[in-house]
C-alpha cells in the first residue's frame, strides 16, 4: 500500500468519502474549510455520490445535518472553533434525536482575542452535549478515525454522533505520510448504512425532537443518553479491534507511550502529543523512567482504562491545552476523578496549562514539568496550576506591549 | 374578487378529511391552528412539518401528537435549515434508489413571526435564496405569544404587549411599525408567497392549491388572533380576523415570482372598529382617546392601499 503526503483536511475528506456519506452540509471557517472545499469538488466531479448544501451558518449547517440524519442519510461535516460555538444549540439537538452523523472539529483558540492557532477549549466546551469525541494525533488517525466513528455512532447500543478532533494548522495544513484505505476493504469494514430508527417517510409517520413536560421524562431521555455514551467504551474497541485485523492499525481510547516501567507519566492530547513523546525519548535516554498517556476517546471518558494504566505510579502531570479560567485545567479534573478512589494511585497529579493559542511547547517546558513531579514527591507539596510560559515568550510579549505604548499615556493631563 | 381557475369557489368546496386531530394542548381559539388546520386539507398526509420553537411548539408534547403525518421540531432560529437537511436527504436517498419515490414528503416549515421576522430571518432568507422546495407557514399573532406576549418586530405599532406597555415615556404602547415580512421575501423573488386569514378558507385553500404547482420556495403568512395575547374573547378569532381583511389592516394578497396581486380589495370598514375588539388597544381608547395614534395607524393603511389602488 503506498503512502500519499496529506494535509489533516484532505485526509479528513479522503474519511468521508470512503465512508460515502449521502450528505455533506457546510459552512466555511479557517482552519477548516479546505476540508469542505475538496468535498464539493469532489461531489461536484462525480466522484462521490452525494449532495453538497452550501449553508448559511453552522447553527444551520449542524440543524440540516441533524434533520438528514434523522431522515435516514450518512451525515457528514466539519468546523472549527467560533463556528462550532456558534452552531452549539444544535449540538445538544442533534444528540437528543439520537443521530448518529460524524462532524470533525478543527481546533482554533476562542475569540477574544480572535486567533487562528489551536487550543482546545472549542471542543471542549462541547463536552457534556452528548456528542462522543475523539482526539487525534496524526493525519492517519484523522481518517481513520472517521471510518471507525461512523461504526461507533451507528451502533445501535451507541446511536450518538460523534465530534472529531484534528489540530488547526499542527494536522489541519500540515502534510503526513497517510495511507488511504481500498474501497473493498472499507465496504467490509464499514457497509452501507440502513438506518432501522431514523426515517422521514410517507408511509411510516414519525415524531422527532417532540417536546417533553415534566422532569421525569426528561430525566429519562438525558440518562439513557448518558448510558449509550458508555456503551461506547465497549463497542470502541471491539471496532477498533476489526479496524485493526482489516487495516493492520490499531487504535485504544487512551494510548500508552512507555508506560509500564513509568514512574512519571505526562498526560496530553491531540498532535502536541508528538512534542511529549520526544521529550519522554530525550527523558529515557538520561536514565529518567518518563512515560506518556494520550487522551484519545474524551467521551465517554475511559476512567477504568485510565486508572489501570496509572496505578503505582509515582507521579502524574497533566497538561491541559485549554483553560478554564477560575478553575484551570479541564481534563485534569476528568483524570483527578478517575484517580480519586483507587488505592494505588499516583503520588502525586500535577496540573498545567500550555499550548494555548497553539503557543509551543519545548523541550524546556517538559523538563520543568518532571522537575517539578520530583520536587513534589521530595517535598510533599504539590504546587498550583502552572501556566507553561517561558523567558522567551515573556520577552515576546514585551516587545509587543512596548510597541502597542501605554494606553493611559496623555491620559494624565 | 374571484381568483382564476380557482378550484375553490364556495366553503363546501374544502375537504372534510381532518389531518390534525381536535384536543391540542394550543390555546382555544387560536387563529393560526385555524389556518394551518386549512392548509392541511390542501397539503395531505405525504407531509413532514418541520417546527421552529413557538406557540405550536407544544402541538407535540410526548408522547402524544395531533397529526397524521411526521413532525421534527428544530429550535427556534434554524427551522428552514431543518427542513434543507430533510429535503436533501429525501432527494439523495431517492436518487441512490435507497428510498422508494413513493416515500416522498412535502417539507412544511411551521414558525411564528418571532421566529420568521426575528431570530430565524437569516435561515428563511438563506432556505429562499438556495432555492429550497419547501413550504413555509407563518402563524403570526404579531408578538412573542408563547412566553406571554412579548414585542416581536411583526408588532404592530399602538399594540400593547408586555415589553412594550403603554406608559408615561411611550404612551401608544409599541412604538415601531411591523415589519414587512411579505416585502422581505418578496425581494428574493420566490415562486410563490402570499398572506392568508382563517376568515377566509376559500381564498386560503386556492392559495395552498396554487402554490403547489410551483417547484421551489412557497411562503404564507397566515394572520393568526391570539384570544390572550390580543386579549379577547376566544369566539371571536374569525370575526376579529375577518375584520383585519375588511378594514384592510391585513391585505389578503399573493406574489408570483415577484409580482404581487391582491386577492381581496376591502370596502374598508374603520380602523377603529377592528382596535376596539382588542384589549391590547384598549390604551388608545382609554382613559383617554389616543387621536393621533389611531390616526397614524389609519394613515399606514390608507397609504399602503393607495399605492395599489392607484396602480
Amino acid at each position: 500500500m503506498v503512502k500519499e503526503m496529506l494535509t489533516g483536511n484532505y485526509a479528513a475528506a479522503w474519511g468521508a468519502r470512503l465512508s460515502e456519506v449521502d450528505y455533506v452540509p457546510a459552512f466555511p471557517i479557517t482552519p477548516q474549510t479546505e476540508i469542505i472545499e475538496t468535498l464539493s469538488q469532489w461531489i461536484n466531479d462525480g466522484e462521490m455520490n452525494a449532495k453538497f448544501t452550501n449553508m448559511d451558518s453552522e447553527h444551520s449547517m449542524i440543524t440540516a445535518a441533524g434533520t438528514a440524519a434523522a431522515t435516514g442519510a450518512r451525515v457528514f461535516s466539519a468546523t472549527s472553533s467560533q463556528g462550532l460555538l456558534y452552531g452549539y444549540e444544535m449540538l445538544y439537538n442533534v444528540t437528543g434525536w439520537r443521530v448518529p452523523l460524524v462532524l470533525v472539529n478543527v481546533s482554533r483558540g476562542l475569540s477574544a482575542p480572535i486567533t487562528l492557532e489551536p487550543d482546545h477549549n472549542d471542543i471542549l466546551s462541547t463536552r457534556d452535549s452528548g456528542f462522543i469525541q475523539i482526539h487525534a494525533e496524526t493525519c492517519q488517525e484523522v481518517l481513520d478515525t472517521i471510518l471507525m466513528a461512523y461504526r461507533i455512532a451507528e451502533d445501535e447500543r451507541v446511536l450518538l454522533p460523534v465530534l472529531i478532533n484534528m489540530d488547526g494548522f499542527y494536522l489541519s495544513f500540515t502534510r503526513e505520510p497517510v495511507e488511504i484505505p481500498c474501497k473493498d476493504a472499507v465496504s467490509r469494514f464499514l457497509p452501507e448504512y440502513n438506518p432501522k430508527h431514523a426515517f422521514f417517510k410517507a408511509s411510516k409517520p414519525m415524531s422527532q425532537g417532540v417536546a417533553v413536560l415534566g422532569g421525569s421524562a426528561y430525566s429519562y431521555f438525558k440518562y439513557q443518553m448518558h448510558l449509550a455514551s458508555l456503551n461506547v467504551l465497549t463497542v470502541h474497541d471491539e471496532v477498533a479491534g476489526e479496524f485493526k485485523r482489516i487495516f493492520g492499525r490499531s487504535y485504544s481510547a487512551t494510548e500508552a507511550f512507555k508506560i509500564d516501567d513509568a514512574e512519571y507519566v505526562i498526560i496530553m492530547s491531540n498532535s502536541f502529543t508528538i512534542k511529549g513523546k520526544a521529550a519522554v525519548n530525550k527523558f529515557r535516554e538520561k536514565g529518567l523512567k518518563a512515560g506518556l498517556l494520550r487522551l484519545r476517546l474524551i467521551r465517554p471518558f475511559p476512567s477504568t482504562e485510565l486508572k489501570a494504566f496509572l496505578r503505582g505510579k509515582k507521579a502524574v502531570a497533566v497538561i491541559d491545552q485549554n483553560i478554564s479560567p477560575g478553575s484551570g485545567g479541564i481534563l485534569f479534573k476528568d483524570v483527578t476523578t478517575a484517580l480519586y478512589h483507587d488505592p494505588d494511585r499516583p503520588e502525586r497529579i500535577l496540573s498545567f496549562i500550555g499550548g494555548l493559542g497553539g503557543k509551543d511547547i519545548g523541550h524546556a517546558e517538559f523538563k520543568h514539568i518532571v522537575e517539578e513531579m520530583e520536587k513534589s514527591i521530595e517535598t510533599g507539596i504539590v504546587p498550583e496550576t502552572q501556566l507553561l510560559y517561558t523567558k522567551n515568550d515573556l520577552e515576546h510579549i514585551n516587545n509587543l506591549l512596548n510597541i502597542a505604548g501605554n494606553p493611559l499615556e496623555g491620559l494624565e493631563n | 374578487m374571484s381568483m382564476k381557475n380557482a378550484v375553490y369557489t364556495k366553503f363546501k368546496d374544502i375537504s372534510r378529511e381532518e389531518h390534525i386531530s381536535p384536543g391540542t394542548a394550543l390555546c382555544t381559539g387560536c387563529g393560526g391552528l385555524l389556518a394551518l388546520r386549512l392548509a392541511y386539507k390542501v397539503l395531505g398526509e405525504n407531509v413532514v412539518i418541520v417546527n421552529a420553537a413557538g406557540c405550536f411548539t407544544l402541538l407535540s408534547v410526548y408522547p402524544y401528537n395531533p397529526f397524521s403525518s411526521s413532525w421534527m421540531y428544530t429550535a427556534m432560529a434554524s427551522a428552514p435549515a431543518g427542513a434543507q437537511g430533510i429535503r436533501d436527504a429525501l432527494d439523495i436517498l431517492i436518487k441512490k434508489g435507497k428510498l422508494k419515490s413513493e416515500e416522498n414528503l412535502k417539507v412544511v416549515v411551521l414558525t411564528g413571526d418571532g421566529a420568521a421576522n426575528d431570530i430565524g430571518l437569516q435561515s428563511t432568507s438563506a432556505a429562499i435564496h438556495r432555492g429550497l422546495d419547501f413550504h413555509y407557514f407563518c402563524y403570526d399573532n404579531e408578538a412573542y405569544s408563547n412566553t406571554g406576549f412579548q414585542m416581536s418586530s411583526a408588532t404592530p405599532y399602538g399594540s400593547r404587549t408586555a415589553t412594550s406597555l403603554p406608559g408615561e415615556i411611550n404612551p401608544q404602547g409599541t412604538v415601531q411599525r411591523k415589519k414587512d415580512l411579505f416585502e422581505i421575501w418578496r425581494a428574493h423573488k420566490p415562486p410563490y408567497l402570499a398572506t392568508v386569514s382563517p376568515s377566509h378558507p376559500v381564498d386560503l385553500s386556492n392559495k395552498f392549491e396554487k402554490a403547489s404547482k410551483f417547484e421551489g420556495p412557497k411562503l404564507f403568512i397566515a394572520l393568526s388572533p391570539c384570544p390572550p395575547g390580543w386579549s379577547f374573547g376566544a369566539s371571536n378569532s374569525v370575526n376579529i380576523a375577518r375584520l383585519a381583511v375588511q378594514t384592510g389592516i391585513w391585505p389578503l394578497k399573493e406574489a408570483v415570482y415577484g409580482e404581487v396581486k391582491h386577492t381581496v380589495i376591502p370596502k374598508f370598514k374603520p380602523v377603529e372598529k377592528y382596535l376596539r375588539t382588542q384589549n391590547r388597544y384598549n390604551h388608545l381608547f382609554n382613559p383617554v382617546k389616543q387621536v393621533d395614534v389611531i390616526d397614524n395607524i389609519k394613515k399606514d393603511v390608507e397609504q399602503y392601499w393607495e399605492r395599489y389602488l392607484d396602480s
